[in-house]
C-alpha cells in the first residue's frame, strides 16, 4: 500500500456547458486525506467522480497509483441477494478473500445483517453496506462522497473507526461532505474558493 | 476470472427474474394463440407456422431489453465496474453471453412444442432448431445493443422496439428463409449476419455505457 498516490493538478470542471470548478492542485500520499466541503451544487461530487476516473476532466491531469474504491449515492449491490452475498460478488471482482467481508461488516456493524436481503436496509444501513463495501475491496484509496449521510452517531462513529484504520494503515482518503466528518487532520478545501468567477469557459 | 464470474451474476439474475420462463411460456402462447387468428387450417399452419415462430423468438429477445442494462447503470453496478479497471466491453460481452444463455436455450427448447402446435414436419423443425442455434445469439447482441443504448432514457421498453425491429429484418429474411432452402445458403447467410453482430455488439455497447455515464 504504501507507493500509493493521489494527485490532481490544475484540475478543472465541466458539467452541461458549465464550469463548475477550476485550478484545483492536490496531492495525497499514504496516510493523508482531505475532506471536500462546500453547499449544494459546488461541485463536490463531481469531483469525486472525477477524481475516480468516470468523468473527463475538463483540464488538468489526474494521477491514481494503487486501485481505487468509491462510495457514492449508488448502491450497487444487487437488492434481491442477501446483503454476504452481494457484497461476495465484488470481493470476487476485486480478487480479496471472503474474510475481508466479514471484517469489513464487522467493523460497521452489519455482521448480524449479512443474510438479510439488500433490499430490506434501511437507509442508514445501505450507506453503512456501502461503505463495507469499500473497506472490503482492499483498495488503498478511497473517495468518499457524503459517508456519514443517513448515519447516527453511533455508525458515525464507527465511520471514524473505519477511516482512522485505513489511513494508519497507509490508506488514502477523499472524502466530500457538508457536514463535519470524523476525520482528524484532513486537509480542508472548500470547493466555492474554486468557482469560476464570472467567465466564460 | 471476472468474466466467468459477470456472466454467471448476469445469468443468476435473468433467472431470478423469470428468466427461463418468460420465453418458453411467450413462444407457446404465440404458437397457441396463431391457429385462433388464422384458422385450424393444417395445410396453411404448416407453411406460415414456422416464420411466425422467427417473430416470435424475436420478440421475446427483447422482453429483457429494459432489465440489461438500465438496473446496473442506475445501481452504480457499472461505475464500480469500470472504477476496478474492467472494461465496459468485457462487461458488455458478459451482459450478451448472459442474455443469450437466458433466452436462447429455452427458445430452442420451446420450439419442440410449438411446431407440433402449428404441425411443422420434421424437416422444417430441424432447419427452425438449426436457424434459432445461429440466429437467437445474434438476437441476443441485438437485444444488448439496443438496451445498452436506450439506457438511461424513458420509456426505453417502447423505444427499443422501434430500434430493434428494423435491424433485425436480415435475421428475419435469412432465418425463415432457412426453413425451407436445402441448399444451405441461407444458413450460411444467417451465420454470417449473427457473426456480424456478435462482433460488434461488445464494442458498441461498451461505448454506448461509456458515452452514458454522467
Amino acid at each position: 500500500m504504501n507507493d500509493a498516490l493521489l494527485r490532481l493538478s490544475g484540475i478543472a470542471c465541466m458539467r452541461g456547458g458549465r464550469l463548475l470548478l477550476r485550478g484545483i492542485d492536490l496531492t495525497l500520499t499514504p496516510g493523508q486525506s482531505a475532506l471536500l466541503r462546500g453547499p449544494n451544487g459546488t461541485g463536490k461530487s463531481s469531483l469525486i467522480r472525477l477524481t475516480a476516473g468516470l468523468l473527463p476532466a475538463y483540464a488538468g491531469t489526474i494521477e491514481r497509483r494503487g486501485k481505487v474504491a468509491l462510495s457514492d449515492e449508488a448502491l450497487a449491490l444487487d437488492r434481491d441477494r442477501t446483503l454476504g452475498r452481494a457484497l461476495g460478488f465484488w470481493a470476487k471482482m476485486d480478487a480479496v478473500p471472503a474474510s475481508a467481508i466479514a471484517d469489513a461488516l464487522n467493523a460497521i456493524g452489519l455482521s448480524d445483517l449479512a443474510d438479510i436481503p439488500v433490499r430490506m436496509l434501511s437507509t442508514g444501513q445501505r450507506k453503512r453496506a456501502m461503505l463495507a463495501r469499500v473497506a472490503a475491496s482492499g483498495a488503498p484509496i478511497w473517495l468518499l462522497d457524503e459517508p456519514a449521510n443517513g448515519l447516527d452517531s453511533a455508525s458515525a462513529a464507527m465511520l471514524g473507526a473505519l477511516m482512522r484504520g485505513h489511513l494508519a494503515r497507509g490508506g488514502i482518503i477523499l472524502a466530500a461532505s457538508h457536514q463535519d466528518l470524523p476525520l482528524d487532520g484532513a486537509q480542508d478545501i472548500d470547493l466555492s474558493a474554486y468557482l469560476p468567477q464570472g467567465e466564460d469557459a | 476470472m471476472i468474466l466467468p464470474a459477470l456472466i454467471a451474476r448476469d445469468s443468476a439474475r435473468a433467472w431470478r427474474s423469470g428468466g427461463l420462463w418468460l420465453p418458453l411460456a411467450f413462444l407457446l402462447l404465440v404458437a397457441a394463440l396463431f391457429p385462433f387468428a388464422v384458422g385450424p387450417d393444417a395445410a396453411l399452419l404448416s407453411r406460415t407456422g414456422g416464420g411466425m415462430l422467427w417473430i416470435a423468438a424475436l420478440l421475446a429477445s427483447l422482453l429483457p431489453v429494459d432489465r440489461l442494462v438500465a438496473p446496473d447503470r442506475d445501481a452504480g453496478v457499472l461505475d464500480q465496474l469500470a472504477l476496478r479497471g474492467i472494461g465496459d466491453e468485457v462487461v458488455a460481452l458478459a451482459k450478451l453471453v448472459a442474455h443469450w444463455i437466458s433466452f436462447g436455450p429455452p427458445l430452442m427448447l420451446a420450439a419442440f412444442p410449438a411446431a407440433a402446435l402449428l404441425k411443422l414436419d420434421g424437416q422444417t423443425l430441424l432447419h427452425l432448431e438449426i436457424g434459432l442455434a445461429l440466429g437467437t445469439p445474434a438476437l441476443a447482441a441485438l437485444g444488448l445493443l439496443i438496451a445498452a443504448l436506450t439506457a438511461g432514457l424513458r420509456s426505453s421498453g417502447a423505444l427499443a422496439g422501434l430500434l430493434a425491429l428494423p435491424l433485425a429484418i436480415p435475421l428475419l429474411i435469412f432465418g425463415a428463409g432457412s426453413l425451407d432452402d436445402q441448399s444451405g445458403a441461407a444458413f450460411k447467410f444467417l451465420a454470417a449476419v449473427s457473426l456480424l453482430l456478435i462482433a460488434i455488439t461488445p464494442f458498441a455497447a461498451g461505448a454506448a455505457i461509456r458515452a452514458g455515464r454522467e
